[in-house]
């Protein structure tokens, strides 16, 4: 966990005062809703179907228990009583009243919780593994070097106004959980053969319209470099990327147009001018952030315990199969709480949920809490000898469906049921395939299968990479929707390929099953993936099981 | 359209001239073509002398007369568009730009830290109410986290010097 201190609490108190009197102006009508318009985005606040949205940032995916309860409250009082966890480490509130906005976001501010730049055309909110820290063989924690970066995005003066948002994520993991492919920029800890610390920089990865899986424009930049090499970035961009076009805006079209060889190469010529200036990472301010990340006190604690042994539950042994990992530190677990239960609105947390699992982050993870991008929550620290009881205590919150990585983890867009780009429903259709594949042992029986729904060609539910991709267009006032297969988010990006013509609202249950089902009767093992049959099988055999009949 | 310098609102003394309108003595505002076009026989005229500079124009093209240049003006079309910010580091930073950087265009108060932070000394604002409110809107962050040209010490900067503080 990071700790505020007195420096940083100063600073976000002075942006809810800037941000009051910004609402202030909008309502006395001083400003217009355009002018406003930027100013509220750059504070995550957005105008949907039917209220504004807020939108508030959880750092590189890391919560202590008591920002934990802070959003629940805030969810209480501003909102209807939950909140939506979302692909790049967000919660959203669907609710909120302008005029109070302000006041949520002090109370916010007071556990060091912000919405800056969780949207307009800025450097988004930092994402990283959500296992950062505790994952098994990491050169380094990701999350220190997601806060430095953070530091030094916020209210950049240079480039607060960029052609179009910028979204970092980092990893130190060789299995990407950030999704570091598809992000402006991805960050790939690692050393080199002298064994310095360092990043694989990745540009122009991203969805939406025209999907680019990020390409490697330098193999090594060493640690006390990535902000200058992140500033040449940029500013290459700010001063380039295309600003005549929406569409095109993102650095994935410069990259694309350019080459990325030629990309490269101007991000160097720029490098070469700032890299030995101010915007040298010293070891001062790395060691100064290290410090205040804190880390738990852990104990000597045997492998298996009696604990575990003991507990025959087929459920809790079920659980533990499919929603626990490996821990770094022996005798600790990484848990990770499901946020799609059957039939629910994945990602969505009630108050009460948030403020239980809160406290049994207090009693069972050193008070710690994360999230990520599949839209679920993990308890980062559990001595796996309290994993019975605290099964137990998931298991009456609703948080504890064994589906992590199965096919009714579905990750979902809030879609037409809330947002003003939407051309079709995405929950609905993620609470249909929940009940479709409801059974666990069904569920157990195919295996490791992703499902993302975008309600649009936004793709905020990373539909392109999910292994199924499902799209809402609308056809002549209709919703239909466009499958594809074969995509992946992981060190292994690729954009899915469409199956065929987009579906009815109506069939799209149907023919996931279809395919789901010639998967089965393809596999060439039990434990031949889905993703890996349809990389060996194209999508041919796919589309003829799923049209044969329609 | 107000002109704030050193926080207040002071009159313009340079008059802007159109392409091609004959260059009259005392201070002029021109356009980055009709400076190229001559800029030697411009630059030695009585009166000093100002260009508009687009956005979307590398100021690399400027660094022969930064030296004779009293103001360089760049524009931003919206406030959304921000490459205007890229340009003025690069004049004051990278090139030694010592003379009067102006905003112009969609210049609005909530524009006016960063544009500070980026080298920029000089402001057309767009609103009354903005121009007046311009002393209060520059010092509303105490606290900022990136270095850049305008030297004001960085979170970091501070924490060291609490740091050293403690340590004495
Ligand atoms: S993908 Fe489209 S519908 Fe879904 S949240 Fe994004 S913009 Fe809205």
């Amino acid at each position: 966990m990071y700790a505020y201190d007195e420096i940083d609490r100063a600073f976000l108190s002075e942006r809810v005062s800037e941000f009051r009197d910004q609402v202030a102006r909008r309502l006395s009508g001083e400003l217009t809703e355009d002018e406003f318009k930027s100013l509220r985005l750059m504070n995550g606040v957005y105008l949907q179907l039917h209220a504004y949205m807020f939108r508030v940032a959880i750092p590189y995916g890391t919560l202590s228990s008591a920002q934990l309860r802070r959003l629940a409250a805030v969810a209480r009082k501003y909102d209807r009583g939950y909140g939506h966890f979302t692909t790049r480490q967000n919660i959203q509130y669907n609710w909120i009243k302008l005029a109070e906005l302000p006041d949520a976001m002090e109370e916010l501010a007071e556990v060091g919780i912000h919405a800056i730049q969780t949207s307009g055309n800025c450097v988004r909110n930092i994402t990283a593994d959500q296992w950062s820290g505790v994952t098994p063989g990491e050169v380094d924690d990701p999350r220190i070097w997601a806060e430095v970066l953070r530091q030094y995005t916020t209210l950049h003066p240079e480039f607060s106004f960029l052609p179009r948002k910028f979204k970092i994520a980092i990893t130190a993991s060789d299995h990407d959980r950030a999704a570091i492919k598809i992000h402006d920029i991805g960050l790939k800890l690692k050393r080199n053969d002298e064994g310095r610390l360092g990043f694989e920089v990745l540009v122009g990865g991203g969805l939406g319209r025209t999907p680019f899986i990020g390409k490697t424009v330098n193999a090594f930049v060493p640690a006390r470099d990535i902000v200058s090499y992140v500033e040449a970035v940029l500013r290459v961009y700010n001063q380039c990327g295309r600003r005549d076009n929406i569409y095109k805006a993102r650095i994935k079209i410069l990259v694309h147009e350019l080459g990325a060889e030629a990309f490269a190469r101007d991000v160097e010529a720029e490098w070469a001018q700032i890299r030995d200036s101010a915007l040298v990472v010293d070891d001062d301010m790395v060691a100064d952030i290290r410090s205040r990340f804190s880390y738990p006190d852990y104990q000597e604690l045997p492998e298996t315990p009696g604990e575990l042994v003991r507990e025959t539950d087929p459920h809790f042994r079920t659980w533990l199969h499919n929603s626990v990992a490996p821990h770094k530190e022996p005798g600790y677990a990484i848990v990770t709480l499901s946020l799609k239960p059957v039939g629910g609105a994945p990602g969505d947390a009630t108050a009460e949920q948030m403020d239980a699992i809160a406290d049994l982050a207090d009693r069972y993870s050193f008070g710690e809490i994360r999230v990520g991008h599949e839209q679920n929550l993990a308890l980062p620290n559990v001595a796996k000898r309290d994993l019975p009881a605290l099964w137990r205590a998931l298991d009456r919150i609703g948080v504890a469906t064994p589906n992590v990585n199965l096919v009714s983890d579905i990750i979902a867009c809030p879609g037409l049921d809330y947002c003003s780009l939407a051309n079709a429903r995405s929950i609905p259709v993620a609470q249909e395939l929940t009940r479709r594949f409801a059974d666990h042992d069904l569920a157990a029986m195919i295996g490791r299968l992703h499902i993302n729904i975008s309600g649009c060609i936004n793709a905020c539910g990373h539909h392109h990479v999910g292994h199924i991709g499902i799209l809402g267009v609308e056809k002549n006032g209709e919703e239909f929707y466009q499958i594809t297969i074969g995509g992946r988010a992981d060190e292994g990006a690729v954009v899915g390929t469409l199956i065929g013509p987009a579906v009815r609202f109506t069939e799209v249950a149907d023919v996931i099953e279809d395919i789901v089902e010639a998967y089965l009767a393809l596999r060439a093992r039990p434990d031949e993936l889905f993703i890996d049959a349809v990389a060996r099988l194209g999508v041919q055999p796919f589309k003829e099981r799923v049209y044969a009949t329609r | 359209m107000p002109l704030v310098k050193a926080n207040v609102i002071v009159s313009d003394d340079f008059v802007q001239v159109a392409d091609d309108a004959p260059l009259p003595d005392g201070a002029i505002l021109i356009s980055a073509t009709r400076l190229l076009a001559d800029a030697e026989t411009i630059l030695r005229r009585n009166g000093n002398t100002g260009v508009v500079w687009p956005n979307n124009r590398s100021v690399a093209e400027l660094v022969p007369y930064l030296g004779r240049l009293a103001v360089i003006a760049l524009v931003f079309p919206t406030f959304r568009d921000g490459r205007a910010y890229t340009q003025a580091r690069l004049l004051r930073e990278r090139y030694g730009f010592e003379g009067e950087l102006r905003a112009t265009g969609q210049v609005l108060r909530d524009q006016f830290v960063f544009m500070l932070r980026s080298g920029f000394d000089a402001f057309d604002v767009k609103k009354d109410s903005d121009a007046e409110a311009f002393c209060q809107v520059a010092r509303r962050y105490s606290v900022v986290y990136q270095p850049t040209g305008d030297g004001r010490a960085t979170a970091h900067d501070s924490r060291r010097a609490l740091q050293d503080e403690d340590a004495r």
